[in-house]
């Protein structure tokens, strides 16, 4: 029996209600609503909890940024005075400019370390999968650890970097302490947690290739490098470009590790746009600046990755 | 000697005498393993050093610890114990997992039935809006939701830490491209023996997707109990607080006592790498199979 088959009887048995014109039948109207009861039912846990605690909120937010409010006292209608407020303060400009230090200093590193290790672990190498459970260790820490264990590790005074460093002479910078080091400090800690998961998703993108494009390569004469850029790096272009989109989807929205690590400092360094949202609500009752700015964050967020799927056809090879 | 070449290319399987080439080769397997073993080894460093950290008396801000603990002590262990409430921190963390776990496999297997095997008007939309939400940061939500929250008097609560997890995007996604790899035929016998949809689901789909449904637990005890920005907004009383707020907690409250903060660290990370370890296939394949579609 086909796949098609089974569609179709499945199909009969109730959604009339979909395809054909309805019947004026008591019993195919029972059988309708019965479905429709159905299809409710196997909807209603997981949309429920998606309406009131995702989509409501989102709508609710929207709200809230066009109002003055500290959380307590009643909202005071201001229109979009939250948004002209943000954009004429310097600060939300540095918030963003040092959310994007981030992406661009985290993102190569992950990226091009990910694709060596991949590359490297998808040879016959010995005791692959235990290097590969090794790498991917950080990964299942969560970012609290992460932070807390890097802080120590880039402790300026006795932390085990500076330590080494001072070993061989060089006296170790200042690190999460620094405003200059802060947040290169959050970077390395990022980029230690996330390596795995990069190589992982890389991995399965190059197990994915057909031998048989390299071996067609091969007797073209192709050597190492020309391999990589004409067969591996086209063919593993949907996999980096799933990356791209979820490394800046994730970006943009750091914060535990930065909390943690930081808390924005020293004096504001490393402020990101989420601790700033954060700092807006909790610590100044500032809520509805702090509402524009998520929407603002939103559409940030929005955008590149619009822009990122429009823009894919010009180098992402689907096979 | 084009085929000589091409049979050393493929590897070591040539008679031929081992040439200037081979030798190359043979020296980049070499070097290769050594760069990865060496890579491996400076990426478990951070964890061999915090246990060694939690395993050091006093470990203060001003001394490095050996390498190797002159006197190795579970003294930070036996403060988090007694000083601080961790042990119960620790079953906060692990009920409010569980709770989440279970329920995200309820609300994702019952939505990815609806999405793979009850065609409805809408269909197409509904699941654009259901992954679309994958896309809404949580930090756009934190006003409205604390606010909701305190409405229904949740704040404080576990019932409102564990409220905005309960649906999960990623996880109905998930379950339904594997039920989409049921073949239907399946469906379809059922359906011959009177079975009706909640019967071929609980007695068809579900023990045919169970490699999924293992990565879904995974993942979903995994990102509650990392969980950190909603927790921190939501729960106030330390009764309440779970592993990553304690864990951050003790960062201001212990400043220079490095060894207990390492200790909490190693506590917070051995469940999920007792996890990893007996769940390793899944959750590769989760990431995995994430990248490819």
């Amino acid at each position: 029996m086909s796949v098609s088959n089974a569609q179709t009887s499945l199909v009969d048995r109730a959604p009339q209600f979909v395809h054909s014109k309805p019947v004026r039948d008591g019993r195919t109207r029972n059988n309708k609503v019965r479905y429709a009861l159905t299809v409710l039912a196997f909807l209603l846990p997981s949309a429920v909890p998606l309406l009131l605690f995702v989509l409501g909120p989102m709508v609710a937010a929207a709200w809230v940024s066009l109002n003055q409010w500290n959380l307590l006292a009643p909202m005071k209608w201001v229109g979009l005075g939250n948004y002209a407020k943000l954009l004429g303060d310097p600060i939300t400009g540095d918030v963003f400019l040092h959310t994007v230090y981030y992406i661009v200093g985290y993102l190569p590193l992950v990226y091009i370390g990910g694709l060596a290790l991949a590359l490297a672990l998808n040879t016959a190498l010995k005791g692959r999968s235990f290097l590969r459970g090794i790498y991917f260790l950080p990964v299942v820490t969560s970012w609290i650890v992460v932070a807390l264990v890097w802080r120590w590790l880039l402790s300026p005074s006795n932390g085990i970097v500076n330590s080494a460093l001072a070993f061989f002479g060089i006296h170790g910078p200042g690190w999460w302490t620094d405003p200059h080091w802060a947040m290169p400090s959050i970077i390395i800690a990022s980029a230690w947690k996330d390596l795995g998961f990069i190589m992982v998703i890389l991995l399965a993108g190059l197990q994915a290739i057909p031998s048989d494009m390299y071996d067609a390569a091969k007797v073209d004469g192709a050597g190492w490098w020309r391999r990589l850029f004409s067969v591996t790096l086209p063919l593993l272009s949907p996999s980096s470009f799933f990356v791209l989109v979820i490394s800046l989807i994730n970006g943009f929205q750091v914060f535990d590790q930065v909390y943690a690590m930081t808390g924005g400092g020293p004096n504001g360094a490393s402020e990101v746009v989420v601790q700033q949202i954060y700092d807006l609500t909790f610590r100044y009752g500032r809520a509805g600046e702090a509402s524009a700015l998520s929407w603002m964050l939103f559409v940030v967020v929005l955008a590149v990755t619009v822009i990122q799927i429009r823009g894919q056809k010009r180098w992402v090879t689907y096979a | 000697m084009p085929d000589a070449t091409l049979a050393m290319s493929r590897g070591f399987s040539t008679k031929a005498p081992r040439s200037r080439e081979a030798n190359l080769r043979l020296a980049g397997v070499i070097v290769l393993h050594a760069v990865i073993i060496l890579g491996a080894v400076a990426m478990f460093f951070p964890f061999l050093w915090t246990i060694i950290t939690s395993l050091t008396p006093g470990a203060s801000l001003t001394n490095t610890p050996a390498l190797i603990p002159a006197n190795p002590s579970l003294g930070a262990y036996q403060q988090l114990f007694v000083e601080r409430p961790f042990a119960q921190v620790i079953l906060n963390s692990f009920v409010l997992a569980a709770i989440t776990t279970v329920v995200q496999l309820v609300t994702s297997s019952t939505a990815a039935y609806a999405f793979s095997r009850l065609p409805f008007r809408g269909q197409t939309a509904v699941f654009g809006v259901y992954l679309a939400t994958m896309m809404i940061p949580l930090q756009v939500l934190i006003v409205p939701l604390f606010v909701e929250l305190k409405t229904f008097g949740l704040l404080d609560t576990y019932l409102g830490a564990l409220l905005p997890t309960f649906a999960s995007a990623f996880g109905i996604f998930l379950l339904r491209q594997a039920i989409n790899q049921v073949p239907r035929e399946l469906d379809e016998a059922a359906t011959l023996d009177g079975a009706g949809h909640f019967r071929i689901f609980t007695g068809i789909i579900l023990p045919n997707i169970r490699p999924a449904i293992a990565t879904l637990v995974v993942f979903a005890f995994m990102g509650s109990w990392n969980s950190f920005l909603w927790p921190l907004v939501v729960l106030r009383s330390p009764e309440l607080q779970t592993l990553p707020i304690a864990l951050a907690g003790l960062q201001g409250q212990y400043t220079s006592q490095w060894d207990v903060i390492m200790a909490g660290s190693v506590i917070s990370v051995l469940p999920m790498l007792a996890l990893y370890i007996f769940a390793q296939k899944y959750v590769i394949q989760g990431v995995a199979s994430s990248g490819i579609k």
